[in-house]
């Protein structure tokens, strides 16, 4: 094989205030073959994405480069006159952003953005490029080639749009891909089918790629080569099999470890009843929620649908579904953002009003809520101990040195240095801007704690610590936990019973360990069964599976009659299904599931 | 940490690595720095320019001045004079000295723009963030109409009026005092001052640290005081700059109208326009006030631009409209 791109002794620095230079990658070398996709991995901040944007000449603002050579078929790109880079990217060198909601234009249609790379550059006529692109779309089996370009980017789904970005991509038939994060972002059921479509126009294609991520089980599926990255160096370098099966690296061990195995019975936690009182801590009694409130009271949109859900306190329950199944605006009813339309929630047996403003302090105490996203949960503009101290002084009266000790507390509880306190939100990396967010909600000394994708928008190692954190502050304080993840790996390790929704209805619910063996409802056996393992060739595998063949690439519909899971379903009754809302079967110890099929045909 | 305690540490070999450098402060490129010189220029001379003054405002030079040593004319001309060691950039239209009335008009000047501008932000920042934290008035659960439509449609009204036919028509009515113009000023700029204000308020109302407080249970003040304000103060900061320039643009231009400041104060915008005849004398008089707004407007505009080039591009795209 030919060697197509060599990235030789690469250096760049970021230039700081006192115009001294701060290394950031600190001469890293590797090669990509042609037909080959190398992975780069690591954490946030290890200079993957700073290393694959070298391929195309490129650096973001403040860093330059600074040392070593990135050839291309033989040529330096870092010393490239900027006319000849201009045609270098786009034709010879293309990238995909992470979001592709992001990267499309809203007011132009499909086709246009696909080929407009490929035509500004001159390589094909419109119509070439038009014909071009509806081989790709067949190619990234995206459904109705001949008129998908004549379609608008909000007509597709986020995991099409995602393909789309490939297409955009590969019109011009560039050598290399640099792809970043590409899958990142998206549900487990998404990732594989916008993976499988990847390898394949890549194979067929039989273009190079650089894939960056941080996550080892995606980069097993489809890369040859892997370079694992710490701060800026390389810390191995190998074969994808090398790398996943025979690690000799300490670093790649450690991303190993963090890498949780596929979800199974037995890796719930116990409640340990010392915490038990009568009544459960929470209790979500009959719910239907929506968004566009009529005036007769009902909704517009209704999300959930007579949801059941109660806590026993010290318990943690993991609420698990694709994107679209009425997650977070579950999380939401409970906190009292949005009024349902009908049924209760229960703090401690006592009935809460469904309005925040006329919920008492009290009330408001016990229930907190920890945000998705850290970064911007919290204020940029007020200082960690302004930060924890708020809630203590809000809900608990805390003033002076009493404030001041217990925000000390809180960030020991966390892991965090006491020094901390005086530091603002944007001095913090992502993993301890969340525990600083955790530390928040902890600081109101809250009974039920609700936790909305906490630790999705971090990566593995920074989750897999935030995750341990959790289950010790379980352990300490007899919090009430719901967790509410798309990542069922995450739920299964820290959640002891677990409610999936789909669609705004429960499908099933139970103890982690039953709700996690056969049988199985038909969409918890498609989500168990989309998580990657960290094994080369899983993908494959997977793909075969008869749930995934009937439910990847498929959205999540609200239906107002019978079950949503109609359409993606391998074991759907038509007539009946899509008709009769199912029946709720009890198999036992709490465990159950919304099915017209008996227990003795569910998926196993 | 020394060498020997990491390695007897491994669990912290590998920490966690922060997601982007700091901030980089602010720094401005050269443009800037001599727009700040400028400014600060002016606003020394809004303190002691009138005491600096050669003559008063208002003064008309004596005729004894301009008799040249040996020549017999009694009475030359005082009008229009070139610059000469009398009068260091040379007399007016009515003989005055407009070194003098340059460093007397910088106060009338900047000191009416300002106050203006400042009463503009009050008015405009505080209905703007009323409208941006979403207030409804409510009938039984339902919302009978928002605050934010009220305010806005009202915001619409006066910004569909042209502000000078505005400033022109009520000067008119009423006279033209000094009070009046800075009350006029800063309405006219109130409302485009609380579309900037609503949108920022916007931004940051819909933002999680918001939605934080408002599940802890906080008060609308505190919101408004706490976690919008200090998000909002900085590109408002900036904004303000610009606003002024404005003003001063406005306020000059109602002078040179003759409905702004009246005579015999001085003023940059009435300055241009009485002199304007000088022009057909080769006169530097109605050259040297232009000279003085020009400065003044360009450096505030030059610190704006670096500032905002170098907090986003956001900024400076909103402050366009």
């Amino acid at each position: 094989m030919s060697i197509l791109l060599e990235v030789d002794d690469l250096k760049i620095s970021a230039r700081k205030d006192d115009d001294s230079l701060l290394p950031i990658v600190k001469g890293v070398s590797f090669k990509v073959a042609r037909g080959e996709v190398v992975a780069l991995i690591g954490e946030s901040g290890s200079g993957k994405t700073t290393i694959a944007l070298s391929a195309l000449g490129y650096t973001k603002p403040g860093l330059e480069f600074d040392g070593g050579e990135v050839r291309l078929e033989g040529e330096d790109v870092i010393t490239m006159r900027s006319d000849h880079l201009r045609s270098l990217r786009g034709q010879r060198v293309a990238y995909l952003a992470q979001s592709a909601a992001a990267t499309f234009n809203p007011a132009l249609t499909i086709g246009e953005q696909v080929t407009e790379s490929s035509v500004l550059h001159g390589i094909l006529s419109k119509e070439q490029a038009h014909e071009r692109a509806k081989v790709l779309y067949q190619a990234l089996e995206l459904p109705d080639p001949e008129r998908l370009g004549r379609r608008y980017p909000h007509q597709v789904s986020g995991g099409q749009l995602q393909r789309l970005m490939a297409a955009m991509a590969l019109c011009g038939k560039p050598d290399l891909l640099v792809l970043d994060e590409p899958t990142t972002a998206l549900d487990v059921t998404t990732q594989i089918e916008v993976l499988k479509s990847f390898k394949s126009v890549i194979k067929q294609e039989g273009s190079s790629a650089i894939y960056v991520t941080h996550d080892l089980s995606v980069v097993a599926q489809i890369a040859d080569h892997i370079v694992v990255l710490y701060a800026g160096e390389v810390q191995e370098y190998g074969t994808a099999e090398q790398i996943v099966s025979h690690p000799t690296h300490d670093y790649t061990r450690r991303l190993m470890h963090a890498v949780r195995p596929p979800p199974a019975a037995g890796q719930g936690d116990k409640t340990s009843s010392e915490h038990k009182r009568q009544a459960p801590a929470l209790e979500v009694r009959n719910i239907t929620a929506g968004y566009g409130r009529k005036r007769d009271g009902t909704t517009m949109v209704t999300v959930l649908r007579s949801v059941n859900v109660s806590i026993e306190r010290g318990q943690s329950i993991g609420v698990i579904g694709e994107s679209g199944c009425g997650k977070s605006t579950l999380a939401r009813v409970v906190a009292g953002l949005l009024p349902p339309t009908e049924g209760e929630v229960l703090l401690d047996g006592q009935e809460l009003n469904p309005a925040l403003a006329q919920r008492s302090r009290n009330e408001l105490q016990k229930v907190q809520f920890v945000f998705q996203m850290a970064d911007t949960a919290l204020n940029p503009k007020q200082r960690i101990d302004r930060i924890l101290g708020r809630p203590l002084e809000f809900y608990l009266g805390l003033k002076g040195k009493e404030k001041r000790q217990r925000v000390g507390e809180l960030l020991e509880m966390v892991e965090l240095p006491p020094e901390f306190a005086g530091r603002y939100p944007e001095e913090l990396s992502g993993g301890q801007k969340q525990r600083v967010n955790l530390a928040r909600a902890l600081a109101a000394s809250p009974e039920v704690l609700l936790c909305d994708e906490v630790i999705s928008a971090l990566d593995s190692i920074v989750g897999a610590n935030v995750i341990d954190l959790l289950r010790r502050l379980r352990q300490q304080t007899g919090v009430s936990f719901v967790f509410i993840s798309h990542d069922l790996s995450t739920v299964a390790s820290f959640a002891d019973e677990i409610v999936v929704l789909y669609a705004g209805r429960v499908v099933e619910k139970g103890s982690t360990d039953r709700v996690l063996s056969p049988p199985y409802h038909p969409y918890t056996r498609l989500l168990i069964s989309s998580v990657p393992e960290l094994r080369v060739g899983w993908l494959e595998e997977a793909m075969q599976t008869q749930e995934a063949q009937a439910g990847i690439d498929r959205l999540v519909t609200l239906t107002e009659i019978g079950c949503p899971f109609f359409d993606r379903c391998p074991l759907a009754i038509k007539d009946t299904c899509d008709q009769e809302a199912p029946p709720i079967r009890d198999l036992g110890e709490g465990h159950l599931i919304s099915c017209h099929r008996p227990e003795s045909e569910f998926l196993h | 940490m020394s060498e020997t305690q990491k390695s007897m540490n491994p669990s912290r070999q590998f920490d966690e690595l922060p997601d982007a450098p700091p901030k980089r402060k602010i720094r401005l490129s050269w443009a800037g720095k001599i727009g700040i010189a400028v400014l600060v220029f002016w606003a020394i001379m809004v303190v002691i320019g009138p005491s600096i003054a050669p003559y008063h405002e208002a003064e008309f030079l004596e005729e004894s001045l301009f008799i040249v040593p040996g020549s017999d004319e009694k009475y030359p001309d005082t009008d229009f004079q070139p610059p000469s060691r009398i009068v260091l950039l040379g007399s007016d239209y009515m003989g005055r000295d407009t070194l003098s009335r340059i460093l007397f008009g910088a106060r009338t000047t900047i000191g009416i723009s300002f106050i203006a501008t400042i009463l503009a932000y009050l008015i405009g920042v505080t209905l703007g963030i009323a409208a941006a934290v979403g207030y409804r008035f409510e009938y039984r659960g339902f919302t009978i109409i928002e605050l934010d439509t009220v305010l806005s449609r009202l915001n619409d009204a006066l910004l569909s009026i042209p502000s000078i036919m505005l400033g022109l028509v009520m000067i008119a009515a009423l006279g033209s005092t000094i009070p009046l113009l800075i009350f006029l000023t800063g309405i006219i700029y109130a409302a485009s001052v609380f579309r900037i204000a609503r949108s920022l308020g916007q931004e940051v109302m819909v933002s999680d640290f918001v939605e934080a407080a408002r599940v802890r249970g906080e008060g609308l003040w505190w919101i408004i005081t706490r976690e919008i304000l200090p998000n909002v103060a900085m590109p408002l900061a900036t904004d303000f700059g610009l606003r002024f320039v404005w003003v001063i643009l406005f306020i000059s231009a109602l002078s040179f109208l003759g409905l702004g400041v009246q005579p015999p104060m001085s003023d940059w915008g009435s300055m241009v326009k009485e002199n304007l005849p000088g022009l057909i004398y080769g006169s530097v008089a109605p050259l040297i006030p232009s000279l003085a707004i020009a400065t003044l407007t360009i450096s505030v505009n030059m610190i704006v631009d670096d500032i905002s080039a170098q907090t986003g591009g956001k900024l400076a795209k909103r402050m366009i409209s």
